[in-house]
This record gives C-alpha cells, structure tokens and sequence, in this order.
C-alpha cells in the first residue's frame, strides 16, 4: 500500500532569529527539513533544533493544542505551531515570533504584558455567595453553564493579542484575551466580581479601544469568539451608565 | 545575562495592509462615511424646503446632474456593504440564549434582515412609493 502521509518532504523554513547578546535585529534564517508529510510545523522545528541547529529558542510543551505555549506567526499568521499542518502549506514556511511582541531570542516572544494583564482581570471566581464546606457544592444548571461555557476554552495562547491591530498600535490595550477571561467569570451564576472587573476593563484602556475588527476570533485555535465577548461587555456597561445616570431607581 | 527584547514597532499609517482581513475592516469603516455625507445631503434637502418651493425645486435639480447620481449610486454600494458587513456580525454583540442553547448566528442575523426589509417596505410605503 502506498501512504502518502509517510512520505519524506524537503521542507524550506525560513525562521526569524534574534540572539540579543550578538544582534542589533532580528533576521531570517533559512533551513531546509527533512520532513514526514504528516507532521506539523512544530515538529519541522523540533528536528530542526534537534539535527541542525540546536540554538534555536522557541516554546513548546503539549504538542496537542492544549498548553497554548507554541504560538507564533507562521506565514504572517497567527498559529499553534502543534496545529499548523505541513500539508497544508507549499513552497517556503516563514516562521516568527507573535507579532505585536518583544522578542526576547528567537521565536520567543516576550509574555509579560499579557500575564500583567491576565492578573488585572481577576481571572477566576469570586464567588457572589459565601457558602463552607457545610453547605455543599456551589451547583449549576446546563443553562447556566452555556452562558460562558465558549469563553471558558482560552488556553492563553496569545494568538488573539497577534491578531488584533489595536493591541499592536495601542500596547496599553488590555485586549482579546484578558477582557474574555474577565467576561466568563463575570457571565458565571456563581460569580459576584463583575464590579471589580469592570473597574479594569469597562475603561477607555479595556473594551473601548476594541473597534471589532474581529481578527482575534479569526485566528482563536479554541473558538473561544473573544469579539463576542467584548461586544457583549461594550453592550452590558453601556447599559449600566444608562441605568445608573437615567434610572437610578432601578436595581442592577 | 540582562535581557535585551527586540520591540518591533507597528506602522501607525500602512498597517491595515499587512493582512486582508485588516483591509476588509477599513473597508467596513471607510464607507460609514459615504452614508454620512448621504445623511448630510437629506438635511441640505429639509432646509431648502423650509425655504420654499423654488429652493426646493433648485435642490432636486442639483440631484439630477450626473455626478449627483454617481455619487447616490456608490453611496447606496457602499451603504449596502456597511449594512451586510455589520448584520453578519451582529450575532456577537447580541447573543440569544433560550434554555440551555444558544439560537444559530443565522438566525440572530436573519432577523436584523427581515426587520431591514420590512421597515423598508414599511417606508416605501408609506411615502408612497409602493
């Protein structure tokens, strides 16, 4: 039987170095990868670093589109390197480190910002109802669970933050990924932080430098829909400035 | 070592051609204008027939002359593109969860449609036209 998926292919990368103890910038290197038809352009890296040039940097871990540690710009588009089929590409792979990034070596971008960003939101539940151990579980309908169920699949990944031009004109931006995290607890029925959160990201520094361009649901490996999410907050505190300037009466 | 991150610096007048997409969505902003300049035109239209009916009469000449008419007819292109490209996003803002699903985008979106074609009809009609 003839496998076609087994097949050895001679791959042309062309990988972005920067070494900062040597290079003033950041310049293309080009290999050429044996490579089996069936893999991914993480593995075309790996053998890379493997049996050529075992200096190359980059970030890996799960190889199954799970740990979001892999991403980078492959062709000019964000990706999970683990998720980028070699099939579906021909002719030479460009291969960089996420835009809209520092780069600290090679293909690694520097994540700083983000994490800073992730903290600010408060990522994780608060929860409305103080209950003990006593109690019981804090429980939920499937209802309840559908409300932020998409919003809870981000891996933090960063690929939204690549995408998005605002983020790249306006670093200060909290963006995609941090304002859905914020929008899936404030949606979770066991949650009482909204108030906290909003304080971060119902600001001019939050949802409102987004202008739904929508390329961070583009390239979202886990269609988590980050521009639904902050439509829906821009949607919810405008609704809230109205209540609290026209109808003061009427309890949130 | 003390690290040194190489920043790369966005183009702040040419990024929106580094990607199609990002051209699609000045496409989308870029012909709001033209329906501002239309909006425009219909408040010149109710001043000049405040002012009488000679006004008036002089204003619906204006729109016959060619550049008028080619002007309505990109303006009514580009009001069609904005309005197509904001429906279809529509369903993220807006949201309908009924029980413990969420209804399609199709159908949050096909509503913005027959709400547009009826107010439409709706209009027409009464200014009548139909």
């Amino acid at each position: 039987m003839t496998d076609n998926r087994m097949a050895i292919r001679q791959v042309e990368l062309e990988v972005l170095r920067y070494n900062p103890e040597t290079d003033q910038e950041p310049k293309l290197q080009k290999f050429t990868v044996p490579c089996v038809n069936e893999w991914c352009v993480l593995d075309a890296l790996n053998y890379l670093k493997d049996n050529l040039d075992p200096t190359l940097a980059y970030r890996w871990s799960c190889h199954m589109q799970v740990c979001g540690s892999c991403g980078m710009m492959i062709n000019g588009e964000p990706k999970l390197a683990c998720k980028a089929m070699l099939r579906d590409y021909s002719g030479v792979i460009r291969v960089e480190p996420l835009s809209h990034f520092p780069i600290e070596r090679d293909l690694v971008a520097v994540a700083d910002d983000f994490m800073a960003k992730l903290k600010r939101v408060k990522p994780y539940l608060i929860p409305g109802e103080k209950r003990t151990l006593a109690d019981g579980e804090y429980k939920q309908t499937p209802a309840q669970l559908e409300r932020y169920k998409k919003y809870a699949m981000c891996i933090n990944c960063m690929l939204c933050y690549a995408a998005c031009p605002e983020y790249g004109l306006t670093p200060k931006f909290i963006g995609p990924g941090a304002i859905s995290l914020a929008h899936r607890y404030n949606q979770d029925s066991r949650d009482g932080g909204r108030d906290e959160r909003q304080e971060e990201i119902a600001t001019s520094e939050g949802v409102w430098e987004c202008t739904f361009v929508g390329a961070c649901s583009d390239v979202c490996p886990k269609h988590v829909d980050p521009a639904s999410a902050l439509q829906q907050v821009k949607v919810a505190s405008t609704v809230d400035w109205y209540l609290e300037h026209f109808m003061s009466w009427v309890k949130k | 070592m003390s690290r040194r991150p190489y920043v790369r610096v966005v183009p702040r007048t040419t990024w929106f051609f580094r990607h199609p997409r990002y051209m699609r969505y000045m496409a989308r902003e870029v012909t709001c204008i033209f329906i501002g300049i239309y909006s425009v035109m219909l408040l010149v239209g109710l001043v000049r027939l405040s002012q009488g009916s000679a006004q008036y009469e002089g204003f619906l000449a204006a729109l016959r002359q060619p550049g008028s008419v080619l002007f309505h007819l990109l303006a009514l292109a580009f009001s069609l593109y904005n309005t197509f490209t904001w429906f279809n996003v529509a369903p993220k803002a807006l949201p309908v969860q009924v029980g413990d699903e969420h209804w399609p985008d199709s159908v949050v979106a096909g509503g913005h449609y027959v709400v547009w074609v009826g107010l439409s009809l709706f209009i027409l009609f009464w200014a009548g036209v139909l």
